[in-house]
């Protein structure tokens, strides 16, 4: 199961890129972050080449961050890719809390990655149905 | 659970005898007062010519007030009342307005802190055995000294650490083994924290007693700070005008400060009506000194807010209790016409374990409203990633805080580390509001 690190981050200037610097310092590189906004602070999510020393980097700088499993799943990038993989959630009732995609081969392949209250679980139905559920070596191979 | 009583044929007296002593002394304070220019005339406004005018210490009505206005206006020699050779010491306070106060001390008047501060330390059980390091400021700052002399006279072993330098507190209370500390309740908090980041674990520590005070602070803070730490805090209470520390200190049942009051006499007065408060009644804290003679002060008011604990102490003295400081008249906050003190914040905060010990309060004008915005720190700790964990934390504090205050905050959480850590006195509000 890959690994998503999320990082407290307070909204106001120059705090994203005190999260940025601290990565680019530990050579450590983003394959994708999204932020939610929650006014007075924001919670950054993101895919990293090694999120368990991204975790360990951030901490020491007095960051709050945590690691959760993310249910990453390569899917086709072309019309009705997502759809396929939505079907088999929707077909064993399994609710997305939280998502986020992006394309690694434009008009080949894209990772969806999502929050499920059970990920383990649906990364079983998943990869039963043929859709392959990445680890995080795997992640940054692509 | 006793343990040795400095005097105690003082601490002990029946409340009669302490009551005679106190009229005694009250006259001799008034007789004193009257070789002052400013009591001059403040008592010839009222009327009174000589001590003799005091029958009994219900006539204290009569008095005037005196305020640090006053003070700031008598400096820098206006209300000694002793030839200036006399004189040995003294200790001036800028406050916040800049304008200075001083009260000046002669050898007698140390001598009568000296043992007043050594009364506090022995009601808490330390005794000489005790190793004890004062991380209050040393200099015109009262706090340090007061401790430090008191401290001797009981014969512990002093280290005179004097504020700041956490590193070198922490290296100092390892390598002697110290027992007793004094220090303010956010400056614990703080060394607590820098514990980890100096490699040293409390179990290389024999710290066993604090001392806390010069700030307000909850029940919750105290809690904590015993709990951080696996010691007994206790409580204590002073100010530089009454010497500085000395004036009130919990004993080991930690259940209100008892005052000294062979050494001063005390009411407790509504702020606003300048009325005697009802019995547990909540008011500003006014001081008379009985035993001064380079800076005698009558009927000070100290701006301190607290009310008597009703009832006798188990530990068997006849001197009154005050409840700990709620705040002062001063740091009172009036947001929507409501009143609320920050110690009543701090207090919902403490109970939080999801926040930090730090916190502050900004209040904006937004229309004709106050806006009260409480900024805490998240518990990096406790961080999961959910927001929406966050949000329902952010939510309940506020519901919390409107329940304890009747206000409801905006309430902010924020990057751990993020808020002002003060190392003495916390600045904990900023007001935005304009002045009229």
């Amino acid at each position: 199961m890959a690994e998503q690190l999320s990082v407290f981050i307070d909204n106001r200037p120059g705090r994203l890129n005190a999260v940025t610097g601290i990565l680019r310092d530990q050579q450590i590189s983003i394959r994708a972050m999204t932020i939610a906004d929650h006014r007075d602070y924001g919670v950054a999510k993101l895919l990293v080449s090694d999120p368990r020393r991204a975790h360990q980097a951030l901490a020491e700088h007095g960051f709050a961050a945590a690691l959760q499993p993310v249910l990453a799943v390569v899917i086709a990038d072309q019309p009705g890719g997502l759809h396929q993989l939505l079907e088999i959630l929707a077909g064993h009732h399994i609710n997305v809390l939280d998502a986020y995609g992006f394309v690694v081969a434009p008009g080949q392949q894209a990772i969806w990655c999502m929050a499920v209250a059970d990920p383990e679980e649906a990364a079983r139905l998943v990869a039963a149905q043929g859709l392959p559920v990445l680890e995080d070596s795997a992640l940054y191979r692509l | 659970m006793n343990a040795p009583v400095w005097n105690p044929a003082v601490e002990f007296m029946e409340r009669e005898a302490l009551e005679r002593l106190q009229l005694a002394n009250l006259r001799m304070t008034v007789a004193q007062a009257l070789k002052t220019p400013f009591y001059q005339r403040r008592l010839a406004e009222v009327g009174l010519t000589g001590p003799e005018d005091l029958a009994s210490l219900r006539d204290l009505h009569h008095l005037p007030y005196t305020t640090k206005d006053d003070l700031r206006e008598a400096y820098p020699y206006g209300l000694l009342a002793v030839d200036r050779e006399q004189a040995v010491r003294l200790h001036t306070s800028s406050g916040t307005t800049g304008m200075p106060t001083v009260i000046y001390h002669t050898r007698r008047d140390l001598d009568g802190w000296t043992e007043l501060v050594a009364r506090c330390i022995a009601a808490t059980g330390a005794t000489a055995r005790d190793v004890f390091q004062n991380m209050t400021n040393y200099g015109l700052f009262t706090g340090g000294l007061g401790l430090h002399y008191g401290a001797e006279r009981v014969g512990m072993l002093v280290i005179p650490a004097s504020s700041g330098n956490t590193s070198r507190q922490i290296q100092l209370m390892k390598n002697f083994g110290v027992t007793v500390v004094h220090a303010t309740p956010s400056y614990l908090l703080h060394l607590h924290s820098a514990l980890a980041a100096e490699g040293v674990s409390l179990d290389q520590l024999r710290l066993q007693k604090a001392f806390i005070g010069a700030e307000p602070h909850s029940e919750q803070t105290r809690r904590k700070i015993e709990e951080l730490f696996r010691i007994k805090a206790y409580n204590s209470y002073g100010l530089s005008e009454m010497n500085g520390p000395g004036v009130a200190f919990e004993c080991l049942h930690q259940t209100g400060l008892h005052l000294w009051e062979d050494a001063y006499l005390l009411e407790i007065i509504d702020p606003r009506r300048l009325q005697p408060c009802a019995e547990e009644e909540t008011g500003e804290i006014v001081l008379t000194t009985l035993q001064r003679q380079a800076t005698p002060l009558l009927r000070y008011r100290t701006r301190d807010l607290s009310h008597l604990v009703s009832g006798h102490c188990p530990c068997g003295r006849s001197h009154r209790r005050l409840a700990r400081i709620k705040g002062r008249s001063d740091d009172m906050l009036i947001i929507n016409g409501v009143n609320l003190f920050p110690s009543q914040i701090e207090e919902v905060l403490m109970k939080t374990p999801e926040v930090s010990t730090n916190y502050l309060i900004q209040i904006e004008k937004r229309g004709a409203m106050d806006r009260l915005a409480v900024k805490t720190e998240i518990d990096a700790r406790l961080f999961t990633g959910n927001p929406r964990a966050l949000d329902d934390l952010r939510e309940r504090i506020s519901e919390l805080l409107r329940s304890a205050i009747l206000v409801k905050p905006v309430v902010e959480l924020h990057e751990p580390g993020s808020l002002p850590v003060s190392e003495g006195k916390a600045k904990r509000v900023v007001d935005l509001r304009p002045a009229f």
